[in-house]
Formats: structure tokens, C-alpha cells, sequence
């Protein structure tokens, strides 16, 4: 299979990829690691006229704190999120989630922007983002402007990145002391997209939730937040009933798919079996 | 739509090509440069057969376009081995049985070759891991496992080799 004919750029700083899609319109796609886009445009479900190579903007790799917190830029890929040590210290939950997210050598292109931008339910850094309380440095011809991970994700391939922005960088706030984090995918196979996936970050005070957040991949258009069931462990002890109450709204706002991971019965059940664990991995860790 | 020339040293030799930008990498070897070592698996970067090298780290070809190699270095199976004398991981799957149809072979050598760069003294279960991204349907991966411990030992034990 090869994809569709197009044009080829490689501009060599954030501000030149902006001026070119500013230039090239709708018929211009971004490529960052490829193995979405590739893939899409082999099968024709995309056929961009021009694609827009971020490849060669240094400015757009890394990882380093700004006080404290942890900005990655856009086209960090995932294999530099699981080596990297200020991540490890700071937000431990993402390369540790990284690890979950296709295979070693998908790892070595897959960029974390990119999973994020691209606005696929399946993927796994849109969850990761809502529970870490990130936030997303988008520059467009009208300069940069910061938005929350919370209310980016619109639809299915669809965000709030405009025609014309760039994703930049991703902040992340380095985690409290007494926190607790997991990430539960539960998969058919290495490189495949989650049947259901948790992600939980909460934080302990005593014996009561003082802090948490839940998020839900592939069960629905969208990542998902899952308020409700936040709602029903924060400021309440961990217990067998709270976690009850709190898997019971979690999978009350999934709208899973039917495809060949499963029917919506089944991967509804499975989300909340993903987020029973995730809870349980955090609280144990958080202590 | 027009081609683009790029440079890009494949197996230590320079080679310039004018290439359309939708040519795949895994095509820019086999049908430009004749190396057909890597295989066209799955195409969807699932299977591994068309892993190779580029800039010293592991790839699936089929999902890397060509214009993108420009001043890159890839390595393919045909440069593993060193003046006729098998890489330590070509010797493992000989000695371990490491294949039965070899379709999936090349695509393992180079990522065992790569991964043995990134952790030299695995245990089995690092092995696995690292080696996910490549399908095998012969061999239940048992003696795939065996013929990269097979070369992890040989590599420290000569690691000039």
C-alpha cells in the first residue's frame, strides 16, 4: 500500500509550519510520527495534498521543568517518555503508561503531541493529559495560547487545535507528595488500542481522597473525565462501597463502539473493571 | 507533486536518489537500492518484518517515508554482518533455530541487533518486551528468546565483535 500523492515540507521552526498551513489551508496535514496519519492515507481515509514535516524542528523535542512544572514538547517521542528521568521523579504516571502504547520500535516515532492531536478515542495520552491536569501550548499566526487538556478533546478527530496551530508543548504539574497514580489497558495484543483504559491520579490525606482525577480511553467519541465518579471518592474514605459508587458512574458515561475488542456490554463492564484497578493501584501507591 | 532529491547512507554508502515524497522507505530499499532483505509484512506497522535502522534506532519502514531519510544513516540486514562473518544475533538464530520460515527474520535480527545496544545483558522477560513489535507465526517465539540470549552472551563475552 502507498498513500495518495502530495507535496512534501520540512520547515524548520514552529513559525514556518504555521505560516504554511496558513498558506496551504485544509489541504494541508501535519505529520508527527506518522503511525496514524501513514497508515490513514494508505488506506485513503486521508489524502492530504500537502504534508507539513515536523520532524526537523529541534524546538519542538524535550523534556524540562519550568519551576515546577514539566513541559514536553509536542514531538517528544514516546520511548524518550519512558527514559526520562525528570518524568520519572516529577509525573511518574506517563512513562510508565508509555509503555503500554504500541511496540519498541512504534515507540521510537510515535510523538506525544501527536497522540493528542490527532483526537482518536483509542489513543492513550488524551486520558493520561485529563488526570494529570495538563495543558497544551498551541501556536498559531496570532501567537501561542495555553489551553486545558479539560474540554480539548471535542469529538472523534475532532479538538480544539485550529486549521492553523501547531501543538507545541504539553505542561504537566509535577506530582504532589501522597500521590498515587495508575494507568489499567486492558488489550488484546502489544500495539493494540485499549478495549477499556483507566487512568488515576489521586492523592492521599489520611484515610480520605483529597484529590482525584479519572480518566477513561476508548470507551467513548472522546477521552473521557470521569466527574461524576471523582465526585464519589473525594473527601470520602477509600472504601469498598466509595469505589463501588465511584466504578457505577464511571462506566454510566461510557459509549463504547461495537467493534472486534467487543460490544458496548462488554467493554462497559471492562471499563469498570480498568477503573476498580486503577483505583486500587493508586490508593496502594499513595500512601 | 514534484521529486525530491535526498542523500542517505545505507549501509555506509552514499546514495542519492530523486524520490516522490509518498514513497515508502521499506520500497525506497527494496525497489531503489535492490535490498530486499527487509520484508513487507502487514504494511500497518504492526508485524516488523521491514524493522531497520535509522539514525541508530529501530523503525518499521513501511510506516517511514523516504524524503524523511534525507542526510539520515539507515542499516539494513544486508549490513549486519561484518565481511562475511555473521553479527552475533544472525549466528543466535542459526544456532538457536531461531526461524522456520524466515519470512519474519531479517525484520528480528535488526531489531535484536539494536535492542542488544540498548540493554546488552537482558533477562527473558526485557527480551519479550523487546522484541513486541515483531510478529513471528512459526516459531511460538520460544527459540527466538533463546537465540538473543544467545547473542547477549556472545556480545559480552567478545564485545568488539
Amino acid at each position: 500500500m502507498i498513500p495518495p500523492k502530495f507535496d512534501y515540507h520540512a520547515p524548520k521552526s514552529v513559525a514556518e509550519a504555521v505560516a504554511l498551513l496558513e498558506q496551504l489551508g485544509s489541504e494541508a496535514k501535519l505529520l508527527a510520527g506518522g503511525h496514524s496519519l501513514l497508515p490513514m492515507m494508505k488506506l485513503r481515509f486521508a489524502q492530504p495534498e500537502h504534508l507539513i514535516d515536523l520532524n526537523r524542528i529541534p524546538e519542538l523535542r524535550g523534556i524540562c521543568l519550568d519551576g515546577d512544572t514539566v513541559v514536553i514538547g509536542a514531538m517528544t517521542v514516546e520511548n524518550e517518555l519512558i527514559a526520562s528521568e525528570v518524568l520519572r521523579e516529577r509525573v511518574p504516571l506517563l512513562g510508565e503508561a508509555a509503555r503500554l502504547i504500541a511496540d519498541p520500535q512504534v515507540r521510537n516515532r510515535g510523538t506525544i503531541g501527536g497522540d493528542i492531536a490527532h483526537g482518536d478515542p483509542g489513543n492513550d495520552h488524551p486520558a493520561l493529559s485529563l488526570v494529570c491536569d495538563a495543558q497544551f501550548v498551541l501556536q498559531g499566526p496570532n501567537g501561542r495560547r495555553t489551553v486545558d487538556a479539560h474540554g480539548f478533546f471535542l469529538g472523534t478527530y475532532m479538538t480544539q487545535l485550529e486549521e492553523s496551530e501547531v501543538m507545541v508543548a504539553i505542561r504537566i504539574p509535577s506530582f504532589a507528595t501522597h500521590s498515587g497514580w495508575a494507568y489499567e489497558k486492558l488489550k488484546r495484543k502489544t500495539g493494540d488500542w485499549a478495549t477499556a483504559g483507566c487512568a488515576v491520579v489521586l492523592r492521599r490525606s489520611g484515610d480520605v481522597v483529597s484529590h482525584i482525577r479519572i480518566g477513561l480511553t476508548n470507551v467513548a467519541p472522546t477521552a473521557l473525565r470521569a466527574e461524576a465518579a471523582e465526585q464519589a471518592l473525594l473527601g470520602q474514605p477509600f472504601t469498598d462501597e466509595n469505589i463501588a459508587r465511584a466504578v457505577a458512574a464511571a462506566i454510566a458515561i461510557t459509549d463504547p463502539a461495537d467493534d472486534l475488542r467487543g460490544d458496548p456490554e462488554y467493554k462497559t463492564a471492562m471499563a469498570g473493571v480498568m477503573v476498580k484497578r486503577a483505583l486500587n493501584t493508586a490508593w496502594a501507591r499513595s500512601a | 507533486m514534484a521529486k525530491k532529491l535526498i542523500s542517505v547512507t545505507v549501509n555506509g554508502k552514499l546514495e542519492e536518489r530523486a524520490v516522490e515524497p509518498r514513497t515508502l522507505l521499506i520500497h525506497f530499499l527494496r525497489e531503489e537500492l535492490n535490498l530486499t532483505g527487509a520484508h513487507i509484512g502487514c504494511e500497518t506497522s504492526h508485524c516488523g518484518a521491514c524493522t531497520v535502522d535509522v539514525d541508530g534506532v529501530s523503525v518499521k519502514s513501511c510506516t517511514h517515508l523516504a524524503v524523511q531519510c534525507d542526510g539520515a544513516h539507515v542499516t539494513t540486514v544486508e549490513g549486519l554482518a561484518n565481511k562475511g562473518v555473521l553479527h552475533a544475533v544472525q549466528e543466535g538464530f542459526y544456532k538457536e533455530h531461531g526461524l522456520q520460515c524466515g519470512f519474519c527474520t531479517p525484520g528480528m535480527l535488526m531489531r535484536a541487533s539494536n535492542f542488544l545496544k540498548e540493554n546488552p545483558n537482558p533477562s527473558e522477560d526485557e527480551i519479550r518486551m523487546g522484541m513486541s513489535g515483531n510478529l513471528c507465526r512459526c516459531t511460538g517465539y520460544q527459540n527466538i528468546v533463546k537465540a538473543v540470549q544467545y547473542a547477549a552472551r556472545k556480545l559480552q563475552e567478545a564485545p568488539a565483535a
